[in-house]
């Protein structure tokens, strides 16, 4: 065996390892789930006689359904928005090099590193003054802003990635901004726009700490903030939170199963960009 | 691709109707009025929102850290006192000492994990193996968290699977709670975020190692490099930028931590996983100490500055 293959060998053992090393923990959990309601099991083992009904009782206990319509909400009043925004202030910095656009730049990107953390306390204030509180707004209008960096950010490098010609193609044609975005920036923007979109659904999908801050009513948090809430109450009832839990993370794993080859070059993009 | 399509229709419609003459007028006239000044409308809403819901909370913070309030009643202006407070007090500087702690675990072992399996992997052919891997790996990526919380407090728990394997394989002696366990909380919590992090390298390292122009490897090899000259010599320097990108992404990550620590432990037992993020919940939600709560938040703030400036100015060096 020649040494690139024997090496080849190596490193597909490697990646078996990482694999199992990932999947342990939601073994564990899925043996744990179908254990009888009410016990204490241990690490995994699988169930002579497996409570498929745990699962409808966490949907039900967990209220799975007006869950799912509120995170859905959340993300509806939050990814458009973002798209919207960043997209405009992409093309006006990127194609249309608006006065100050390095310093409105970097202005932008220092937002990348600020820790969420950082702002719940003022935010509560502030959501608390304009009687946001314990609603879903509260948590969507600072989403659109705290992923504005990042949106702009990715925008930008898009549409700087766009041959000048084109851009003076549409202005010879008497195209203005507006028209030229419309008519021959934006299908181009497609693929980078779907990216966006699905890291920004992602992002808000599993936010946690404004929500726990912000809402109070799991009901009105995202799908993180109420697996939290959910932890909270049922933390001591193993076999059920462990149902719950899983029924939680479903869609998000699910929808990326799905479209895995859309999301894997979203996530490997996105971390580089970012 | 029938956006585009239409695109071109139209400015074709658009081409034939105007005179030639008439749209090079035109475009001189439409480029002078619309003064670049005019085109910040594009930029506005954008940095409006941000302004509103990020700015100025943040200065809002800095402006609390002065003072001593309760959030309710009156406050009291205390210069740099919540400063003073927090940098002067040990129990409080263990806190930032546990967050670059958390870099060990959520940095230096992915990254190094990672690159150990790319080099490794580096030339193999795309598959139906690559593409399992890749969905396998990026599922801690997906989850929220929180879940990854929730999975791994299980993990750890006295009846959980680390503990059966560990008795499994005769080293029953070594069982124990890890995440109440005041000597193994912290390093436990850290290898939650090593479990998430990851399959996030490697896949980027993966990604990085196959844009390595291979007549870099051939010259090694011709020059008689082991594996380890290679590795060393060609590869590492190729994956100076994605090295870059783990480094950046996951120091963030353990820096501002906040879901897996809250979820897990809390910040216990005593405070010995306890982190800036959850300090400033706790300081802020449950002490009522909105001041000492902004100074901490303001503190980890500048933190990540300072910590992530460096690293972006060396490996973002463009090779002129």
């Amino acid at each position: 065996m020649s040494a690139p293959a024997r090496s080849h060998l190596t490193g597909r053992a490697m990646l078996v390892l990482f694999m199992v090393l990932t999947l342990i923990p939601f073994v564990t959990l899925f043996s744990t789930a179908l254990q009888p309601p009410g016990t204490i099991p241990t690490g995994v083992s699988w169930p002579s006689d497996p409570h498929w009904g745990n699962f409808v009782d966490a949907w039900r206990i967990a209220n799975l359904g007006p869950l799912l319509r509120s995170s859905l909400l959340i993300v509806l009043g939050v990814v458009p928005a973002s798209l919207f925004l960043a997209v405009l202030a992409g093309y006006g910095l990127a194609t249309l090099r608006v006065p100050f656009s390095n310093a409105i730049f970097v202005f932008f990107v220092l937002g990348l590193t600020i820790p969420f953390e950082s702002l719940i306390t003022p935010l509560y204030y502030q959501m608390q003054s304009l009687g946001l509180l314990n609603s879903r707004w509260a948590l969507i209008l600072p989403l659109i802003a705290l992923y504005m960096p990042f949106g702009v950010f990715w925008m930008r490098a898009h549409f700087l990635s766009v041959p000048a010609e084109l851009t003076e193609a549409a202005t010879i044609d008497g195209a203005g901004p507006w028209r030229a975005l419309r008519h021959v920036h934006l299908p181009l923007a497609m693929p980078a726009m779907s990216s966006l979109a699905i890291l920004l659904f992602l992002w808000t999908w599993n936010q946690f700490v404004l929500a726990l801050v912000l809402v109070d009513d799991p009901l009105k948090r995202t799908m993180a903030g109420a697996l939290g809430a959910f932890q909270g109450q049922y933390g001591t009832d193993i076999v059920l939170l462990s149902a719950g839990a899983l029924l939680i993370m479903a869609p998000t794993v699910i929808v990326f199963v799905i479209f895995q080859r859309q999301f894997s070059r979203a996530l490997l993009q996105g971390a580089v960009k970012g | 691709m029938t956006w585009t399509q239409d695109a071109v229709v139209r400015s074709e419609d658009e081409r034939t109707t105007a005179s030639p003459s008439g749209r090079t007028r035109d475009a001189r006239r439409r480029k002078r009025p619309s003064t670049r000044w005019s085109h910040l409308v594009f930029v506005a809403p954008a940095l409006v929102v941000y302004g509103f819901f990020v700015i100025k909370p943040l200065l809002t913070s800095v402006q609390y850290s002065f003072y001593d309030w309760n959030g309710i009643g009156a406050s009291t202006w205390v210069g740099l006192d919540n400063y003073r407070r927090i940098l002067g007090d040990s129990s409080q500087l263990a806190i930032v000492g546990h967050a670059f702690e958390l870099i060990i675990f959520f940095t230096v072992v992915p990254v190094v994990l990672g690159l150990v399996a790319a080099a490794l992997m580096h030339g193999l052919p795309q598959g139906s193996f690559a593409t399992v891997s890749r969905t396998v790996l990026f599922i801690p990526q997906v989850i929220p968290l929180v879940a990854a919380g929730i999975v791994w407090d299980w993990v750890y728990s006295s009846d959980g699977v680390a503990n059966q394997i560990l008795s499994a394989i005769g080293l029953g002696g070594l069982t124990r709670p890890w995440l109440a366990d005041f000597s193994t909380a912290l390093p436990a919590v850290g290898l939650i975020g090593s479990w998430v992090m990851l399959g996030l390298c490697t896949l980027l390292l993966l990604t990085g190692i196959n844009k390595i122009d291979p007549s870099l490897y051939e010259a090694a090899r011709i020059d008689g490099a082991n594996r380890l000259r290679e590795f060393v010599h060609v590869t590492l320097p190729g994956l100076r930028r994605e090295i870059g990108v783990c480094v950046t992404v996951t120091m963030i990550a353990a820096l501002a931590s906040f879901d897996i620590i809250y979820i897990s432990t809390q910040g216990g037992p005593g405070r010995s996983t306890m982190v800036p993020g959850v300090e400033i919940y706790r300081l802020a939600f449950t002490q009522r100490e909105i001041g000492q709560a902004s100074a901490m938040a303001v503190i980890l703030m500048v933190l990540v500055l300072v910590t992530i400036i460096p690293i972006q100015r060396f490996t973002q060096r463009t090779d002129s």
